[in-house]
């Protein structure tokens, strides 16, 4: 079920030391989580996250607020118009996470439609992975991603940029800069055979696909790959084709997919 | 003195200060640093940069204020490659950071959203405007 009375994170963690008040957002979503249990509307307090920027931010909140006692009086001193203080006892944990621990075999027993001979390229992007302690893998040599794909029965193409920085927030104020980041993880996605692109973060998937029209301009030699979020294959997969909203991503990926037989 | 001038640079009383408020400001003892490289081989955003990140390690360890200055420190993402290879075990992200925010304490914002045309900032995610405010703006 959706958290009621979620907000926004902040989407990046404060590294400064002395920086209490910008963890104040994430702390208060995890309160919400806590409170949710409270009101009955779930059993544990456990929150999934999609967004890899959500999934950082948050896990890195509770992690500081649990730890730093003196950083956890201050935040509770600001919040004190809420009901009561967050107690700690959140968890945070990421989709895929969720799902590895669902075990694959459940993944793939659901599955209707198989994705097969679609060779899919997995790119976790940063903070899915990083820094080391907050990860949903192995920083260097991650596998949860392949695991899920391989459940739904697509070819996994390994890329050595799967965990490349696509130029995040440089898109704002350095367009083409952040372009030419993306534009080679893409071009190497495509050299080494990949019909399409799975990944979780929604700044990576800006950058990645919406962008591919200022990459195509920059970058001559740039066809164009589809990008699709890893949930929009698991829909897919399920056979739920109206789930998988794909007349929403640019590259449009359908054309493809007809191709292989998996879109009517 | 310039770097590299083959004159020896002393520590002097002077130059403490900002290496102190780096640490406390980043957490990090940039004094582990022995300049092996990792983090610069690893960061997929030297082609931008002004000093590779190994550099600027090497500056704030000897207390060079001129540091600020740098590109280096805005082009930085925070992407944690660097922090993920240290075999220092030190956060290099969160020393850019630091110096990020020596800048942007003096009231010196690196960017302004006002600036963008409007046509760019409706086809800009949310997600793209809070994190570019949250690291380039004070």
């Amino acid at each position: 079920m959706e958290l009621p009375r979620w907000n926004c994170c902040g989407t990046v963690h404060a590294l400064a030391k002395d920086d209490v008040m910008h963890h104040l957002a994430p702390v208060r979503v995890l309160l919400r989580v806590e409170e949710a249990v409270e009101a009955g509307l779930v059993d544990e307090p456990r929150v999934v996250t999609l967004c890899a920027m959500c999934y950082n931010t948050l896990k890195r909140a509770n992690h500081l607020y649990r730890n730093d006692s003196d950083k956890r009086r201050v935040i509770e001193s600001i919040m004190e118009k809420e009901n009561r203080p967050y107690g700690g006892k959140a968890e945070v944990i990421h989709l895929l996470e969720l799902l590895s621990e669902l075990g694959w075999g459940k993944i793939s027993e659901r599955v209707e439609r198989p994705l097969e001979e679609l060779r899919v390229a997995p790119y976790y992007g940063c903070l899915l992975l990083r820094p080391r302690g907050f990860g949903v893998d192995d920083p260097e040599e991650p596998r949860i991603m392949e695991n899920l794909l391989e459940a739904l029965g697509a070819e996994v193409v390994d890329i050595p940029f799967k965990s490349r920085c696509c130029g995040a927030y440089h898109t704002v104020f350095m367009k083409e800069e952040a372009a030419e980041l993306s534009y080679k993880i893409l071009r190497q996605a495509s050299e080494m055979g990949a019909d399409l692109i799975a990944l979780s973060c929604p700044l990576c998937m800006f950058n990645m696909a919406d962008r591919q029209g200022l990459i195509g301009r920059l970058f001559r030699d740039f066809k164009g790959i589809p990008v699709l979020y890893f949930t929009q294959l698991m829909a897919l997969a399920f056979g739920l084709e109206e789930e998988a909203h794909l007349e929403e991503n640019n590259p449009d990926p359908r054309p493809l997919l007809r191709e292989r037989g998996l879109w009517r | 003195m310039p770097l590299g001038s083959g004159e020896t640079l002393r520590l002097g009383e002077k130059l403490k200060p900002f290496r102190e408020r780096v640490k406390e400001l980043s957490g990090e003892d940039v004094g582990l640093c022995y300049q092996c490289g990792a983090c610069s081989s690893g960061c997929p955003l030297t082609d931008e940069m002004d000093l590779l990140p190994s550099t600027v390690m090497r500056m704030v360890q000897l207390g060079v204020e001129e540091v600020l200055d740098s590109k280096t420190i805005w082009i930085c993402s925070s992407c944690f490659t660097c922090q993920v290879r240290c075999p220092r075990g030190i956060d290099v992200a969160n020393v850019m950071e630091a110096l990020r925010q020596l800048v942007l304490r003096r009231k010196y914002d690196r960017v302004s959203i006002d600036l963008l045309p409007p046509e760019e900032l409706r086809e800009l995610p949310q997600i793209a405007l809070v994190s570019c405010q949250r690291k380039l703006t004070g």
